[in-house]
């Protein structure tokens, strides 16, 4: 059991919430302002989650989850989340979102720059390259022979661990890899970004993004 | 259940030359297309706001103003109009216009568009989103309610009691919150007593039920009224005489639309394996009548919907096949769901009308 934090209650804020709780883990859910109106969301949308206020749902958690739109991400409060281990389940939808010069400041992928606005936070990439509504249809038990295969990806080796277990805790074989420089390899317009692959083939497709750190966490949950 | 199409335009594959038609010969093609779907008994078209040569439905209005003299019964609706970048009371002003020639059968529906062209084509900042969006839906609904309009906001000069012509006769028009299913836009359209128009482009659509909850639970939680919540849903689909022969008509085109919209998105073409797997049981309802009908009906069971509609003109899909599927829609669809779900009347119903509370119906099969 893990103790979440999930920043963010749309669609894929609340799907996360509920995979989450339906693994077993204590989920925490906040918005960017009142619990009140985040409560009446998840009663329906992700009911047995907790609805606290952004701080207060940080404070204690083992792993916060962002998702939120890519575009506010200037109103996270750094502080707020220095030393947490940090899930970056965003994407750059730069058709509708726009190039957003501000929030990229020369960085190449998504992640680098939540990393660079998040300084101080154990960013690790992942869940960002799963469709919300599959998040819990493809979900599946740990030794079942069509589990879909995903990654995490972090700069820091021990956080990606963390987020891969919790990961595959979710129902998915999840593999661990290092550098967030090379993350392009889960975002929006990859291979992998489009698909739904085995674990094997999300090995291969990462290609250049770092090193395997481990194997996929055996995991009984799910 | 009212059934019907819509549609954001398609160059159709020209039979002559293999080629596509062109973006005029489009709107002719739609214009086609409304007045069959009026003919074979449905009750909805819709027209969704774009502007790209593929999808080149750009001024909605007119189209539907060209249908309301060629159709006697079908409500005429934008799905979506997109309401950030327009002119609110010029939109009021062309439905109003679309509901007096049609005889009260104009709707709205205002959403923000899954696509962004109209920003740089009328000089939009993309940074101001949320701001255009909720600025332009409130003046929207301040015009629908009163002729004489005093407003005034950040994203348009101010309205100090300006006559907005002409009213429909009704007095208002239907508008509905057009939304891809995010939590917070439903929330709105509940809040707002507003009608919601759900777009689901992928997975079992059955899982907008707790949507559809959500909605109702916001609605209620405001003031009483005489009107009730109203869910319409919006998916892509195409009726063929069976299963094998409506998706291997659909898969092309399906192919070429999702390859041209993923080219500008960062999404790879679709593959057929994931194509099947979502014409079985997913968002795309592709397939023989009966089974379309089994759908319609097991969602509306789920969602206590009263509206589905289809988009079947993905990009190059022959406009003949367009017509053969609306036709199938009409004549072969519709009398499998009027018969589990009772028939609509020979009037479609306005969705201002008050009227009954849509029969809550049991839970999902």
């Amino acid at each position: 059991m893990t103790r979440v934090a999930v920043l963010g209650v749309g669609k894929v804020g609340t799907a996360i919430a509920r995979a989450a709780l339906a693994a077993g883990h204590e989920v925490t859910v906040a918005g960017s302002g009142d619990p009140e109106p985040v409560r009446f969301i998840t009663e329906i949308m992700a009911p047995g989650v907790a609805v606290a206020a952004a701080y207060d749902a940080v404070e204690g958690s083992e792993i916060v989850v962002l998702s939120i739109p890519l575009p506010k991400l200037a109103s996270l409060d750094p502080e707020m989340l220095a030393g947490r281990v940090v899930v970056d389940a965003m994407n750059h939808w730069e058709p509708t979102d726009g190039a957003l010069p501000a929030i990229f400041d020369g960085h190449a992928t998504t992640s680098e720059a939540v990393a660079a606005h998040l300084a101080g936070a154990r960013v690790v990439k992942a869940l960002n390259h799963i469709g919300y509504h599959e998040m819990e249809a493809d979900a599946r038990e740990f030794d079942a022979a069509d589990r879909r295969g995903l990654a995490a990806v972090s700069d820091d080796a021990a956080a990606a661990r963390v987020v891969a277990e919790f990961v595959s805790s979710l129902g998915f074989d999840t593999l661990a890899a290092g550098g967030l420089a090379h993350s392009a390899a889960l975002e929006p317009g990859s291979e992998l970004f489009a698909g739904s692959f085995p674990v094997a083939d999300v090995a291969r497709l990462l290609g250049d993004a770092g090193a395997q750190i481990h194997a996929p966490a055996p995991t009984a949950t799910r | 259940m009212q059934l019907g199409v819509y549609s954001f335009g398609n160059q159709a594959t020209d039979p002559a030359t293999g080629g596509l038609v062109s973006t005029a010969q489009a709107q002719r093609d739609l214009l086609e297309a409304i007045v069959l779907a009026d003919q074979v008994g449905l009750e909805f078209f819709g027209i969704g706001e774009h502007h790209t040569e593929e999808m080149p439905a750009s001024a909605a209005s007119v189209i539907l103003g060209a249908a309301a003299s060629q159709t006697k019964r079908i409500r005429l609706a934008s799905a979506v109009t997109v309401l950030s970048t327009d002119d609110p009371v010029r939109i009021f002003q062309q439905f109003a216009t679309l509901d007096a020639l049609s005889n009260g059968r104009a709707e709205i529906t205002a959403g923000r568009g899954s696509s962004v062209e109209s920003y740089p084509l009328f000089g939009y900042r993309l940074e101001d989103y949320d701001r255009l969006y909720a600025e332009k839906l409130e003046l929207l609904l301040k015009v629908n309610e009163q002729a004489t309009v005093t407003w005034s906001g950040s994203v348009r000069a101010a309205l100090d009691e300006q006559l907005v012509v002409p009213r429909p006769d009704r007095g208002s028009l239907p508008i509905w919150l057009g939304t891809g299913g995010s939590p917070n836009s439903t929330v709105r359209a509940g809040q707002l007593q507003l009608p919601v128009s759900y777009g689901i482009i992928g997975g079992d659509p059955v899982r907008f039920k707790a949507l559809a909850d959500l909605y109702r639970r916001a609605w209620a939680a405001g003031p009483e009224t005489t009107r009730h919540p109203l869910i319409s849903v919006g998916n892509p689909g195409f009726i063929g005489e069976t299963d094998r022969e409506a998706r291997d008509t659909f898969w092309p085109t399906w192919y070429r639309g999702m390859a041209d919209i993923g080219r500008r998105r960062g999404f790879a073409p679709p593959i057929r394996e994931h194509f099947d797997i979502e014409a079985e049981g997913g968002a795309l309802f592709v397939g023989e009548p009966e089974q379309i009908a089994n759908r319609i009906i097991r969602l509306h069971h789920a969602m206590g919907h009263s509206r589905q509609f289809l988009q079947m003109d993905f990009l190059g899909l022959p406009q003949r096949d367009l017509l053969r599927s609306i036709e199938l829609l009409g004549t072969k669809v519709k009398p499998l769901v009027d018969a589990e779900l009772g028939p609509e009347p020979e009037v479609v119903p306005n969705p201002l009308d008050g009227g009954p509370a849509p029969a809550q119906t049991g839970a999902a099969s």
